[in-house]
């Protein structure tokens, strides 16, 4: 067995979260791969299609991994019905490190389906509740519909996470918020000098959610983000996920904001 | 607007917002003559586009939507504003009136400004006058950034981008 042979796991459940999106639950045929930690991902392989990154949506003994169709490989594994067989490598990447936020106040920023790999974070964070302050989660997607882990919402304020979504365009009977998620930013329950931010969703979104948490007075060293890049090995030998001096797959896909955001802003990279 | 759930304001509750940290303490006090609470129950109509723009607002809780009337969908929200958010800037520019509706989408405790009078100190106060410019034009701007990046639609499907 090699890093780079894909460990066999049965679907054993299939969630349809939206119209493109599905969450599936995965048992392995046999001996494991590591536990995920929040924020890592794996290489999931449909057999005879082909492999792709997928980010972990819960860890623990229940692995779940959430998967847009966008592609030939996504569209084979979103398919997938529960009994049949994929390949998993990994995990890969690094992890939020939510324990070096440990007595801080909490942001977590997710931009659409950013939202599913900052799930475990908050899942995570709720499980050790007394561990942190105040757990602000902000939530950006595109129309209500496309709301990711909306029927999990309530049980997060349930167990004491602010949570906020806006959207950018409202449907007929939405009633929350409507605009880009740094609207939320000022709206967040946080002491911000003493807060760390998790923030995962497309880059533009990420960059300026950081900025305005930083410009509410929340430390950068503190803001973390999720980049995505077009990851194939997973192990840093193949180069595809090359940012500048990073390889996303071994040295994110979470970052400290204040190193990946000179890379951000170079065209090219 | 009656004088219903409004109340006096303290120069220390202004300068609590973060939209007036900042600002000398003198001229906090004299903004917050200018300045009242408003308790606005929710579904409560804060203004009509169209209408003279006399009023801003400091929200301290709940959240205002800002919409329009387009004709044959109805009021279309554009963008909501949440807590900590500044209410209107249409009384600060010619012709001061209102270029979209806003309402109470839910219970909303907000400072209320006077307008006119803001403009008065202003006129008297050119120091102060830059000062609110500034801020009120760093406002715009983000609104403007943040209206510009919701048309990439970052969160279209592949083939739906823009």
């Amino acid at each position: 067995m090699t890093p780079m042979t894909p460990v066999p796991y049965r679907v054993a459940a299939r969630r349809a979260d939206l119209a493109d999106t599905v969450t599936l639950t995965l048992e392995p045929v046999a001996e494991p791969i590591a536990e995920p930690a929040p924020g890592q991902f794996t290489m999931m392989y449909a057999f005879g299609v082909g492999e792709v990154p997928i980010s972990v949506s819960r860890t623990g003994p229940v692995l779940e991994q959430t998967v847009r169709s966008v592609g030939a490989v996504t569209r084979a594994v979103c398919a997938t019905a529960p009994g049949r067989i994929l390949g998993l490598r990994g995990p890969f990447g690094t992890g939020w490190e939510l324990d070096a936020a440990k007595g801080r106040d909490l942001v977590l920023a997710a931009g659409g389906i950013g939202l599913a790999p900052l799930r475990p974070l908050v899942l995570a964070a709720l499980a050790d509740r007394d561990a942190y302050g105040r757990i602000a989660v902000l939530i950006g997607t595109r129309t209500p519909d496309d709301l990711l882990f909306a029927a999990e919402l309530d049980e997060w304020r349930a167990r004491g996470a602010q949570v906020e979504v806006t959207v950018d365009r409202p449907a007929p009977g939405w009633s929350g918020h409507v605009g880009l998620i740094t609207g939320l930013v000022g709206a967040a329950d946080i002491e911000p000098a003493l807060a760390a931010a998790f923030v995962c969703g497309p880059e533009i979104m990420m960059r300026v959610t950081a900025q305005a948490l930083i410009g509410r007075g929340l430390p950068a060293a503190h803001v973390r983000l999720s980049m995505e890049r077009n990851m194939r090995c997973g192990l840093g030998w193949c180069g595809h996920c090359q940012l500048g001096p990073l390889l996303i797959c071994r040295d994110g896909p979470v970052l400290p904001y204040e190193r990946v955001l000179p890379l951000m802003t170079v065209r090219e990279l | 607007m009656s004088a219903e759930g409004m109340g006096r304001v303290t120069a220390a509750e202004v300068a609590r917002h973060p939209f007036f940290h900042g600002v000398a303490g003198s001229r906090v006090a004299r903004l917050a003559t200018a300045a009242a609470v408003e308790e606005i129950p929710a579904g409560r109509r804060i203004f009509e586009e169209h209408e003279v723009a006399e009023y801003f607002w400091l929200l301290r809780s709940g959240t205002v939507a800002l919409d329009m009337s387009v004709p044959g969908r109805g009021t279309v929200i554009v963008e909501t504003l949440a807590a900590s958010s500044v209410l209107g800037w249409s009384w600060l520019f010619p012709p001061h009136r209102w270029r979209f509706g806003a309402v109470a989408t839910g219970p909303v405790d907000a400072l209320r400004f006077d307008g006119r009078l803001v403009r008065t100190f202003c006129a008297a106060d050119h120091d102060l006058g830059y000062d609110l410019a500034m801020r009120f034009g760093t406002l715009m701007l983000d609104r403007l950034a943040a209206t510009r990046i919701r048309l990439l639609d970052l969160y279209a499907r592949p083939g739906e981008r823009p």
